[in-house]
Order: structure tokens, then C-alpha cells, then sequence
């Protein structure tokens, strides 16, 4: 007979409980979703029964988040757990993963954010156990790279960003392929440690996956340090690779979900990093800027500078420069005046 | 020179710029406003035009919106959502109001 995974949620929002409760019941592998409304209803319905993952809120009143999983980890050390919570603070992150929790979650806020959550819980219930780094999760993920080369495993590492997401392939030990949104290989990878922030995960490795990396992990790893270092000291860097590109500097800004550049009168040339579908963001942003920059010459009310877009699932700024438009998402959680003010810097970066 | 002078067209002031709010129906049919009545009704039509076709456009994209804010040198607009048809607010740029 099948076995279905056993998921337990613990959230003392009810609405919540039921959302998530409903999300994760589609997974593919249909597990059992309980929850419980405290910490200490979870510690009760864990007693009852083998589950195989732990997914809680940290914000909770009496025993929070970080009281249940310190106690978890001790009482049910196989089980495997999940922060999923709105607290935005690195100081959580870190005492999280310090606790050797195995994800750290921010609310998913939209269609894509939910399901790369999804995609993620699915990929941990499916985790061999032996496979992974449980335990191992508050080193830094260049610490991760080292000792999985290190060690001659065969592992593929996938991190997210917000709404950014890459992979990198590992095989025997070496370094064999990245991926991020619209690139591969050394630019991939290179990006992908370029970033300041997110979480990761390790899965299997994939024996078939096709060459693209040929340099040692070592001399990629201070490669990449080394135009960090560059970046942050303000010098023009030789290997300009992840600090040149005016989109993926803007990408960095926080609050940003994706970012569109698109070259005026040009239909169909763009670049864009988060987007899974680009192209109807285009269209809308073009058609946008010759309707509103015709209606400004009509008006005479001086020129064109900036469209802030806002809605409940993203928020969305348009502005231009020569013959370059820029549409950049943000997250819903920033007021009107805060995407004005950080489109300001994403266009100062863009633009330099 | 004088003669010609006579001939000559009187300068145009520059025209002004416009300042108020005005409600828009779904069929894009201004419904009631504050807009001064000699600035152009049908320059106030365009202007409800392009926001609910921007706002649909949008829909259509994926990108459901409840505001929209138009900058411009010396002009904001600023649109809002109501169930297809929209109120928008014109509001000229003063010195003060753009070094917000």
C-alpha cells in the first residue's frame, strides 16, 4: 500500500491554516495535511502519529515558533521543518537555521512565490534521508559548495531569492553546470553568488546533466569573491560579469520581484530576470509609455518620468531613459511613495 | 514694421494645465468632476480613456491593479479602480508638491 507523507502545520491564524492546508493537499504526492492552531496543540498531535515534515508559524502567543522547533529538534530530531513566516529579519533567519530548521520560508505573497513553496515542500517530502545537509544549514552557501566538492558528491544545490531561483549542478565533486532565470554555466553561477540573501536546498544529483562549467570550483569561488570585493569597494572590475549588467544590479534593490528592460520601438527585444512570462508585461508596458507620453505632449505637461502601478498581488513602477524603458515589479507590501522612492535607485543603478 | 505688427497674431498664452477629479464609467462616459468647465471636455475624455484601457490591459496581462499614478514634468495623475470605471484626481506640479 502507498504511504502518504504526514505534514503537520501550526499557525495560530486559522484562514491561514486552511489556505496552506488547502496548497499543500495538491501537492503530487498527496500527503496528510493536520494542523494545529498552537505550539503546544503541535507537540500533542506530533505524539500521535509518524510525520514526516513540520511547517510553523513563528509569530505564535504563548510557545512561539522558536520554542516549538528548539523542542522538536530534540524530542523528533528525523522530523523535518519548515519556518514558513512574515517576519522579514535576518536575525530569524540565522537563530532559524542555527536550530538546524531546513527551510526558512517568507510568506508566499503571490502565484510564483507559492508555487516555488510548493515546489520545495514537495522536493523535501521526497528527499532521501540519508541524502542532504541537514544540520549543516547555517554555513554560507560558498561553505556548502566547498564541502560538497570536497567530499566528491553528486548533488544539485537550488536557491531561491525572493522571486529569484537558480540551480547548480554537482557531479563527482566538480562543478558542472548553473542555471538562473535566462542564464547558464560561469555567468550563472557567478550570479548566483552574487546574491546577498536566500535560502537553498540540496537535492539529488542528476549523473546526466550536460557540461557547461569547466573551471575548478576554486578558481570560481575567487572569481567570485573577488568581483564582490570589486562591487562593494566601488573599482571597475576586469570580470565584469555579475556587476556590469544594469538589470541584474537593479534585480539586487530590495523589494524588487523582477525586472523588464526593453529597448523603445523595438518590439520583442527585451531582457528580463524573474519573469516566467515576459511577454505580456511588454506589450502592456510599451503600450503604456506611447499612451501616456503621447497624452503628456498633448497636455504640454512637461515630460514623460515615471508610471507607478499598484495592485494587490505586485506592484509594478515603468520609467525610461534614452531609448531604454525599465518595468520593475515590487513586492505588495511597499506603499505607492516606497516603490516611487526605490524606483529612483533602480533606475540610478540601471543607468550607471 | 508697425503694419506688420498689426497683422501679426496675438501670442497664445500657454494653456493651462488641469486640476481637479472626475469619476469615469465603465464605458469610459464621465459621470461627474471638479475639472474646471473651459478646460476641454473631450481632452478629459482621453484622459479617462487611457486609464481604463491601461487598467484593462493590465487585467488582461495578469496584473490586476487598484491605482495607477502618472508622472509627468509639471502634471500627476493619479487613477483609482472602481469596478471597471475609475476615479482619477489631475494635480499640477508645483515646485513644492514635485520636491515631495
Amino acid at each position: 500500500m502507498e504511504t502518504r507523507h504526514k505534514i503537520l502545520l501550526v499557525d495560530d491564524d486559522p484562514d491561514l491554516l486552511e489556505m496552506y492546508r488547502e496548497i499543500l493537499s495538491q501537492l503530487p504526492s498527496r500527503p496528510e495535511v493536520h494542523t494545529a492552531s498552537s505550539g503546544a496543540r503541535a507537540m500533542a498531535v506530533l505524539e500521535s502519529g509518524a510525520f514526516r515534515l513540520l511547517i510553523s508559524d513563528l509569530k505564535m502567543p504563548k510557545m512561539d515558533g522558536l520554542q516549538l522547533l528548539s523542542v522538536v529538534r530534540r524530542k523528533h530530531p528525523e522530523l523535518r521543518t519548515v519556518v514558513l513566516t512574515s517576519v522579514a529579519d535576518e536575525q530569524f533567519r540565522s537563530r532559524v537555521y542555527a536550530l538546524g530548521v531546513d527551510l526558512f520560508w517568507q510568506k508566499p505573497a503571490n502565484e510564483h512565490e507559492i508555487k516555488m513553496f510548493r515546489d520545495c515542500i514537495e522536493s523535501l517530502l521526497d528527499r532521501n534521508d540519508l541524502a542532504g545537509f541537514r544540520g549543516v544549514q547555517s554555513k554560507s552557501l560558498v561553505d556548502i559548495i566547498q564541502l560538497e566538492c570536497i567530499t566528491h558528491s553528486s548533488s544539485i544545490l537550488r536557491i531561491t531569492n525572493g522571486a529569484l531561483s537558480g540551480k547548480i549542478w554537482i557531479d563527482s565533486g566538480e562543478l558542472v553546470d548553473a542555471e538562473t532565470d535566462d542564464t547558464r554555466g560561469e555567468d550563472a553561477f557567478l550570479r548566483i553568488l552574487a546574491w546577498k540573501a536566500g535560502s537553498f536546498e540540496t537535492m539529488p544529483g542528476e549523473a546526466s546533466r550536460a557540461r557547461t562549467i569547466f573551471k575548478s570550483y576554486n578558481a570560481l569561488l575567487l572569481e567570485t569573491a573577488q568581483a564582490l570585493d570589486e562591487a562593494a569597494s566601488g573599482a571597475v572590475s576586469t570580470n565584469a560579469r555579475p556587476a556590469t549588467s544594469g538589470v541584474a544590479a537593479a534585480v539586487q534593490v530590495d523589494g524588487v520581484e523582477f525586472v523588464l528592460s526593453l529597448k523603445v520601438g523595438e518590439p520583442g527585444k527585451f531582457e528580463a530576470r524573474g519573469l516566467e512570462n515576459p511577454d505580456r508585461l511588454e506589450g502592456w508596458t510599451r503600450q503604456c509609455l506611447e499612451r501616456f507620453r503621447a497624452l503628456g505632449e498633448r497636455l504640454q505637461a512637461g515630460p514623460f518620468e515615471q508610471i507607478e502601478a499598484l495592485g494587490p498581488q505586485r506592484h509594478v513602477a515603468v520609467a525610461q531613459s534614452a531609448d531604454t524603458a525599465l518595468c520593475v515589479g515590487w513586492r505588495p507590501a511597499l506603499t505607492g511613495e516606497e516603490v516611487r522612492e526605490r524606483m529612483k535607485k533602480v533606475v540610478t543603478l540601471w543607468a550607471s | 514694421m508697425g503694419l506688420l505688427n498689426f497683422f501679426a497674431k496675438p501670442a497664445q498664452p500657454p494653456p493651462g494645465l488641469p486640476s481637479g477629479c472626475f469619476t469615469v464609467d465603465r464605458t469610459g462616459r464621465v459621470v461627474i468632476g471638479t475639472v474646471p468647465s473651459s478646460f476641454p471636455a473631450a481632452t478629459i475624455t482621453d484622459i479617462a480613456r487611457h486609464v481604463l484601457d491601461t487598467f484593462r490591459e493590465a487585467q488582461a496581462a495578469q496584473l490586476p491593479l487598484a491605482e495607477l499614478v502618472v508622472h509627468f514634468g509639471s502634471l500627476k495623475i493619479t487613477a483609482r479602480e472602481q469596478r471597471g470605471g475609475a476615479l482619477v484626481f489631475l494635480a499640477p506640479r508645483t515646485l513644492t508638491s514635485s520636491a515631495k
